[in-house]
């Protein structure tokens, strides 16, 4: 199958830093595509850039099928996104929210007023659909957050550390959210810290100081550190990290 | 059209959930144009000053009383010599002091001519100047009634006197209110299209929710538009509320029509909100957005001719003039409200008004960045 996000020695500099240092892979469709590394490894810098975000400093790399440097407005139409920082609206209740950025992605008001009851039905937020989002606890703000970010069912969907701070039991739920959003057939690029969340996706990369140390599936790469978790095997490759925040 | 639709919905629910915007934005106008012009007055009054009489005739006792009936002095001070009086000047206690000698009484009469000493404290440069003035039209006042009272019988060889009568068109009475108050909106009007436009992008990009909207296929222009829409329709509704207080509260209504000031403003709010959405892409936080927005405020207002004269200022300063919206919009709004010009007197205006509104939006829109 022809792979839907393609890097070849794509690098960020900035300056005299180089962010990103030729990092090469391919992500199939459908695929959940664990990004990890340590604190300013460069993984953020990375996924800017295949959202169309950043323009890259070299190499190539193509997302959906269009080139990062010159397609970013075409990019931006088949992929969602859901950033570190939390970007909702607070001051628009989670049905305005929902509405919002479905509106903006073009979809019709059928589409929207059906989107959003399934949408609030399977996160259980009837009582809090006319509530501002601002007051909602921050596990319910991320699972809305994602869902809103597929919501115009894109072709990938990337997210930077979603379950940052969130308790287990909703990051579990977070993780089912996934999974039925990849049964769908929508690709899932995510970064995190959790080395169990790595466990869960199909397909992991390393980063240590911008450059991808490792690729491959949890159980081959625990076998190649001949580590017993993928705990052992970060720790194994971040260990030799040079800097760090 | 779609998009812009939900992008405006967006940002008036978030206006209106927002009681401090609606506080800048109705109670401010409101407060500043009661309070604004009684305090921006150009007349001089209330001028101390203090008396040295050496000779303390039925002329000089004349000449006192005629001063301080003018309304515009108070005597603050009789004092015995003129080293007294500085003293009262150095204490702030006096802002012009009037000397009369010793002999004036006998030189008016006898001599046909006297001398007065008039000095000033020229901390407050206009208060000494505009009081000097008054004093001085006061005593050739008195003069002329001397002459009267010694000439009574006309004579072959009268000295000819010259009569000015002048009469201020536009503002007969020099009602410095209605100069004023017209000016005074338009900078309500700058302060808070600008403010409000820059403060609300850089707001996005501080909470993070602006990177959300980069990532989407929202075009910039959209973007922009749906920012730049709301803030202009509250620009109007400022300019109705602050017309309303012009006329309720001053009794201020254009010699002109009300649609010249309209249609002139439409095209203002446009550049000042472009400005501020200028200013937004190139500031990161809230604070550097009020920094450079206050910054040009300063500027616009001391160099939009709203207190001081254009006319005035040297050459280069007028050429900066020549690139301030504000100047522009006071003077269309000075010409409909006293002058009552029309559409076609302003064209020029709204021609350079037009040019600065394509400028500012353009290179807005020009230097806004989805991607990095």
């Amino acid at each position: 199958m022809q792979a839907v996000i393609k890097a070849d020695k794509l690098s960020k500099h900035f300056g005299h830093f180089t962010a990103v240092n030729k990092i090469s892979f391919e992500v199939a469709p459908g695929e959940i595509f664990g990004f990890l590394g340590a604190n300013g490894a460069g993984k953020t810098t990375a996924m800017r850039m295949l959202c169309g975000l950043s323009i890259p400093t070299s190499g190539t790399a193509t997302v959906a099928g269009f080139d990062v440097y010159k397609q970013t407005e075409e990019i931006k139409r088949n992929i969602g996104y859901m950033s570190q920082k939390f970007s909702l609206y607070e001051d628009l209740t989670v049905l305005e929210n929902i509405r919002f950025y479905g509106g903006i992605y073009g979809l019709s008001d059928r589409d929207l007023q059906q989107k959003s009851e399934a949408l609030i039905t399977r996160l259980n937020l009837q009582n809090e659909a006319k509530k501002l989002v601002g007051s909602l606890p921050l596990g319910w703000k991320q699972k809305l957050s994602f869902s809103v970010a597929v919501l115009h069912e894109p072709k990938i969907v990337f997210l930077d550390e979603p379950t940052g701070g969130v308790d287990p039991v909703t990051r579990r739920q977070f993780w089912d959210l996934i999974y039925e959003v990849a049964d769908r057939g929508i690709t899932v690029f995510v970064t995190t810290h959790y080395m169990d969340e790595a466990e869960y996706c199909n397909r992991v990369s390393i980063m240590v100081d911008g450059s991808i140390e490792a690729l491959d599936t949890p159980p081959k790469l625990k076998q190649q550190f001949s580590a017993n978790s993928m705990d052992e095997v970060f720790y194994e490759l971040a260990r030799g990290a040079k800097r760090s925040e | 059209m779609r998009t812009l639709k939900f992008l405006l919905q967006k940002e008036f629910r978030q206006i209106f959930r927002d009681p401090s915007i609606l506080r800048v934005i109705f109670i401010m106008p409101v407060i500043q144009l009661m309070i604004l012009p009684w305090a921006a007055d150009y007349e001089i009054k209330n001028i101390k000053l203090s008396v040295v009489d050496h000779d303390h005739s039925e002329y000089s006792r004349k000449l006192i009383n005629k001063i301080t009936a003018s309304g515009y002095f108070e005597l603050a001070d009789y004092s015995n010599s003129y080293k007294q009086a500085l003293h009262k000047v150095e204490h702030d206690e006096a802002d012009l002091m009037l000397e009369i000698p010793r002999s004036f009484e006998k030189d008016v009469v006898k001599e046909n001519k006297a001398k007065l000493f008039m000095a000033l404290n020229a901390i407050n440069g206009v208060k000494a100047n505009l009081g000097g003035a008054y004093l001085r039209t006061i005593i050739q006042d008195y003069n002329q009634e001397v002459r009267l009272e010694w000439l009574q019988m006309p004579r072959m060889n009268v000295e000819p006197t010259i009569q000015i009568t002048s009469s201020n068109w536009y503002n007969p009475l020099l009602n410095y209110k209605y100069f004023m108050v017209p000016g005074i909106l338009v900078i309500l009007l700058t302060m808070i299209g600008s403010n409000l436009a820059a403060i609300n992008i850089v707001k996005e990009k501080e909470i993070g929710t602006i990177e959300q909207i980069n990532v989407t296929p929202v075009k910039k222009y959209h973007f922009l538009l749906g920012k730049l829409v709301p803030f202009w329709i509250l620009g109007m509704v400022v300019l109705t509320l602050g017309l309303f207080i012009s006329w309720a509260v001053y009794g201020i209504i254009p010699l002109g029509s009300y649609l010249t000031i309209y249609a002139f403003a439409a095209v203002y709010l446009l550049t000042v909100l472009g400005l501020g959405l200028l200013i937004s892409t190139y500031a990161g936080t809230q604070q550097q957005a009020m920094l450079i927005s206050f910054f040009l405020m300063m500027i616009f207002i001391l160099m939009g001719g709203l207190y001081t004269s254009i006319d005035s200022m040297p050459h280069w300063a007028q050429m900066i003039t020549k690139f301030n919206p504000v100047s522009y919009f006071i003077d269309v709004m000075r010409m409909v409200v006293l002058k009552g010009s029309g559409f076609w007197d302003v064209r020029y205006h709204f021609i350079i008004m037009f040019t600065f509104a394509t400028v500012f939006n353009g290179w807005a829109i020009w230097h806004y960045r989805k991607t990095s």
